[in-house]
């Protein structure tokens, strides 16, 4: 296996959650909807109509252009890329050529591996296909939803650090609160690169003359099960001194391999060309400036000061940072048990009891937690021992609750509580009363 | 002068145009003479030009986030002439993207 | 009275001298007789066309005053209108019914039109004769054996044959003026983005510009009005307020500078070149200063226009796949495939740089030596085409580039997106119309408007009528 060095790039596209879509008042939400019910003259490409891009999106775009640590292009535009598919209603997808808004910024990965980021473009999804025997059937309520592609560049050597780098980013644009890129929906969509470089052009840092593309996978475990098999599939023809097809494919999960779709002979040549339809947009310093002091602070940021502030060990603050809605919660909860709980504390408290934010506001949980710390803590087995000696010697009343007298449970628990003659958590006591019952 | 043979077929499958024989023929002198038509514009020195793509000086016209009434089904479906379960159709698919 | 300017069909409106749905019927009847010889329309809409009238005088009873109300008008076959078949003239779009209006179609509405009917162009507007219509070639009123020029040709047919009172049309480079001077009408191209192209059916998209075509200087000046201003449904409309275009179309030209470039009138036709030099003339008597000015060869204009705008057309009919509406890729007719299949091929891989770009570079000059020229001048004037009307079928008409040929002296002034306006200035020996361009900077129409309603004062050329 060490023969060769996988060579791995990604392109990633993430669908925005804007209230419009990105070139017309359509509405953007369109999962579940009726098909074709979300279209109009501009998406559904009809004769005569023109795009107006979504100034949210645009701003979307470079705060996640700025928070993956790019330089941000000022003056940008958007640029026709041709190409024709049942799916594209225009004939051609309003994209960004030479001049996206995103170019070479980066993320680091746990393991203090450096991925580059080569480019984070505006686009506009297409129509969704759906295969029925002989046909298929195109419903346009997704065409025109805004699309952010990011793609790296071919930095990954194996599918574990594309995993985590794919989790990192789907946390940042969560954290940003423009996409939801929940990948069942199929908000964020996934096309790894992967080729082999043997020795000799790892030395020379030559990359490969082939490049195999998988498209359109939709899971972080597709993704790295196809690299993987891919890696495999390769080795096996460079083995036979054979050198891979330069080719699309695609990941068929059932029979766990990738197939082969589009060879290079039919390679696309999208004529890109300025969209004359959408005027250049231009931001300056102060605009970026602005964009920048409205993003949160990113989860990375936040680990690292919750491992510092806190003194939480990386396992903790790397839970507590996964969501930005539990990171609040638990520095909220920090706030309202100050001086009395250790941050620690909390930090258990949350991730071993895991605790439903939705359900328990941070006071109450503080209370939960001071309530279990003024009592003392009881051998269960001694407490059983003193659960069976109160039972029987009020075998009446153990009767009287059998026979459906839940109230009696209370005066058995006051017994019971006379015999420990300590301040125990009484809902333990109670559930030992009732275990040893039955 | 210097001609470049076009690959009329190359482009017409680009183009997403089927071309008879004939046609085929008649594109590849016409554009031919095209061609040679509109490299007159070798002549011109444009070294310190900048390219013109729109003539309008406008910049950052956008919309805002809003969302607006879209066509009803009917009206999105009202003028193909195939459907099904009120989806587009078509035929097969000759390769995939 | 099918003779009738806007104008003057208002007063007799506002007059109670005629109602709006008597004028529409005398209109229906014209073009109920001209029209075998004609063929101006695509699609007549009669019972539209009643229904706007009767409303018209419902709202002029009730106090409207909109100011096209009740007039009768034509639009060409390439603005988007609800419920109303819209072809661009291509066998694609037989049966395309469009769900919207143009922006252009929805401001008429406003304003109070009765809309008779869609005129015949080139398919998808691509030519200069009519003859690439997919509904057959519309005639020019003033001999029926000759072209009214395109690719609004219709539309300018309509207006020199009485049909209607005046028309909307559009213009890439030439398909408003080139027909206007052909068939002896006014035709005014606006400046690009002065005017709304949403739901204009696409062909330069950097180009387009949508515009009137009417009888008189004064009609076009009204119909601009309605039309112009800023689209938050297209992003390349100007904000800059549109001015009152009738305020000052009656201002003298004393000192007002018009720049005469000499390679406008290389190769123009005798006859024509005579008449827009006594046109010229006119204008001195009125005071104007004429300027020789050196101005960037229309050749080179030919060229730039051909790759810029086949390209943009190559994209822009992307979308006539048949899955939608219309029918498939099959249904081009021979224009439209060669000009898609150039545009293609200046796109395509490796030639980006040498076509596209080169031409983009070129447009740059174009546009910079027009500023510089309107440095020293108000207007430039030029034949609007080196010829008269051209017969049916003649062979000029089948060079592969007719379309961009013929217009090498409008094509200039499109690429930079001026304003420019056509107005006849004469007859040849053969009876046909001769037309001149004025052509003025960005958002000059008030200038160049002034400068043809003088000249139009001073002469009677717009109110000859073919006779048919």
């Amino acid at each position: 296996m060490n023969k060769y060095t996988p060579i791995i790039g990604l392109e990633t596209h993430v669908e925005l959650k804007t209230n419009s879509k990105m070139f017309c008042g359509c509405e953007a939400k369109y999962f579940g909807k009726e098909p074709n019910t979300i279209t109009c003259p501009v998406c559904l490409g009809l004769p005569g109509a023109l795009p107006v891009p979504n100034k949210t999106a645009i701003d979307w775009c470079i705060k996640i252009s700025l928070s993956l640590n790019c330089k941000i292009n000022l003056f940008s535009k958007f640029d026709r890329k041709n190409y024709f598919y049942p799916d594209l209603s225009k004939g051609y997808q309003i994209s960004q050529y030479d001049l996206p808004f995103g170019q070479n910024g980066s993320i680091t990965l746990s393991n203090g591996k450096i991925i580059r980021i080569r480019r984070v473009h505006m686009e506009e999804d297409t129509g969704k296909l759906i295969h029925e025997g002989e046909s298929s059937l195109i419903d346009f309520n997704r065409s025109g939803v805004p699309l952010v592609e990011i793609v790296t560049e071919p930095d990954f050597h194996n599918a574990t650090d594309v995993k985590e780098y794919l989790q990192k980013l789907r946390q940042i644009v969560r954290y940003l609160e423009v996409a939801d890129a929940d990948m069942e929906k199929g908000d964020m969509r996934l096309e790894p690169n992967i080729s082999l470089s043997s020795k000799q052009q790892a030395i020379s840092n030559k990359l490969p003359d082939y490049k195999v593309e998988i498209k359109n996978i939709n899971s972080f475990k597709f993704v790295e099960k196809a690299v993987n098999y891919e890696i495999k599939r390769q080795t096996e023809i460079l083995d036979k001194k054979e050198t891979p097809a330069q080719e699309t494919r695609g990941w068929d999960e059932a029979k766990q391999k990738t197939f082969s779709q589009r060879s290079k002979e039919d390679a696309m040549d999208y004529r890109y060309f300025p969209e004359p339809d959408i005027p250049p947009i231009i931001y300056t310093e102060k605009d970026i400036e602005k964009l920048k002091i409205a993003i949160p602070e990113l989860p990375d940021q936040k680990l690292k000061r919750f491992e510092k502030i806190f003194g939480l060990p990386r396992y903790d603050a790397e839970i507590l940072t996964r969501d930005r809605k539990m990171a609040n919660y638990f520095e909220e909860t920090v706030r309202v048990g100050k001086n009395e709980i250790k941050p620690k504390q909390i930090a258990n408290e949350i991730i071993n009891k895991k605790i439903d934010i939705k359900k328990i506001l941070p006071i109450a949980l503080v209370k939960q937690i001071l309530n279990a710390k003024q009592t003392i803590q009881i051998d269960q087995k001694e407490l059983d021992k003193i659960i069976i000696e109160t039972l029987n010697e009020n075998k009446k009343a153990v009767d009287e609750y059998k026979s459906g007298k839940e109230n009696v449970l209370m005066f058995l628990l006051g017994q019971a509580m006379k015999k420990i003659g300590k301040k125990v958590n009484i809902n333990i006591v109670k559930e030992a009363i009732i275990k040893n019952i039955k | 002068m210097s001609k470049t043979k076009i690959d009329v077929v190359h482009i017409s499958k680009l183009a997403n145009l089927p071309l008879t024989n004939e046609e085929k023929n008649k594109f590849e002198k016409q554009l031919d003479e095209t061609i040679s038509y509109i490299k007159q514009l070798e002549e011109i020195n444009t070294t310190s030009t900048k390219p013109t793509s729109q003539v309008t000086g406008l910049e950052n016209v956008t919309r805002e986030d809003i969302a607006t009434k879209s066509l009803t089904q009917e009206q999105a479906l009202s003028n193909t002439k195939s459907k099904q379960n009120n989806l587009f159709k078509v035929n097969v698919l000759i390769d995939n993207d | 009275m099918t003779n009738l300017t806007i104008t003057k069909a208002l007063e007799k409106l506002k007059n109670k001298e005629i109602s709006s749905v008597e004028l529409t019927k005398t209109f229906l009847e014209r073009i109920k007789k001209v029209e075998p010889k004609i063929n101006a329309f695509v699609t007549v809409t009669e019972e539209e066309a009643l229904r706007n009238a009767k409303d018209a005088d419902k709202k002029r009873a009730n106090g409207s005053d909109a100011p096209l109300l009740g007039i009768p008008l034509s639009i060409k076959d390439n603005f988007s209108t609800k419920g109303v078949r819209t072809t661009a003239s291509s066998k694609v779009l037989d049966k395309y019914i469009p769900p919207y209006d143009a922006t252009v179609v929805t401001k008429l509405k406003e304003a109070g039109m009765v809309l008779l009917g869609k005129t015949n162009m080139d398919a998808w507007a691509h030519g200069s004769s009519t003859e690439t219509s997919d509904y057959g070639q519309s005639k020019n009123p003033w001999n029926t054996d000759y072209l009214p020029g395109g690719s609004s040709g219709g539309a300018a047919a309509s207006v020199a044959a009485g049909e209607v009172i005046a028309a909307i049309g559009s213009e890439t480079a030439g398909s408003i003026r080139q027909p206007a001077s052909w068939c002896g009408v006014v035709g005014l191209k606006p400046t690009y983005g002065r005017v709304s192209r949403s739901g204009v059916i696409a062909m330069g998209s950097s180009l387009d510009s949508p515009g009137p075509i009417t009888k008189s200087v004064e009609d076009a000046a009204l119909v601009l009005q309605v039309l112009a201003g800023v689209d938050p449904l297209d992003a390349t409309t100007s904000p800059l307020p549109v001015p009152d275009y009738l305020k000052n179309i009656n201002r003298e030209i004393t000192n007002l500078k018009i720049g005469i470039s000499e390679d406008y009138f290389e190769g123009v036709d005798t006859e024509v070149k005579q008449k827009v030099e006594d046109a010229i003339k006119v204008l001195e008597k009125l005071g104007a200063k004429i300027k020789k000015i050196k101005l960037f060869s229309p050749k080179y204009s030919i060229a730039v226009y051909t790759i810029i705008m086949r390209s943009e057309v190559s994209s822009n009919l992307a979308r006539f796949d048949g899955i939608r509406y219309g029918s498939d890729r099959s249904f081009f007719a021979e224009e439209a495939k060669r000009r898609i299949m150039l545009g293609t091929y200046v796109l395509s891989a490796g030639y980006y740089d040498q076509y596209f770009n080169k031409a983009l570079k070129v447009r740059s000059l174009i546009i910079n030596d027009f500023k510089k020229a309107f440095e020293d001048v108000d207007v430039v004037i030029a034949p609007t085409n080196p010829k008269t009307a051209l017969k049916a079928g003649s062979d000029e008409a089948k060079d592969p580039m007719f379309g961009e040929l013929a217009d090498i002296l409008v094509e200039p002034s499109s690429l930079a997106g001026l304003s420019g306006i056509n107005i006849p200035v004469g007859f040849s020996k053969k009876g046909l119309p001769i037309g001149m361009d004025i052509i003025g900077p960005q958002f000059g129409e008030q200038t160049i408007l002034n400068v043809a309603k003088k000249y139009e004062d001073e002469t009677e050329w717009n109110l000859k009528e073919p006779n048919l």
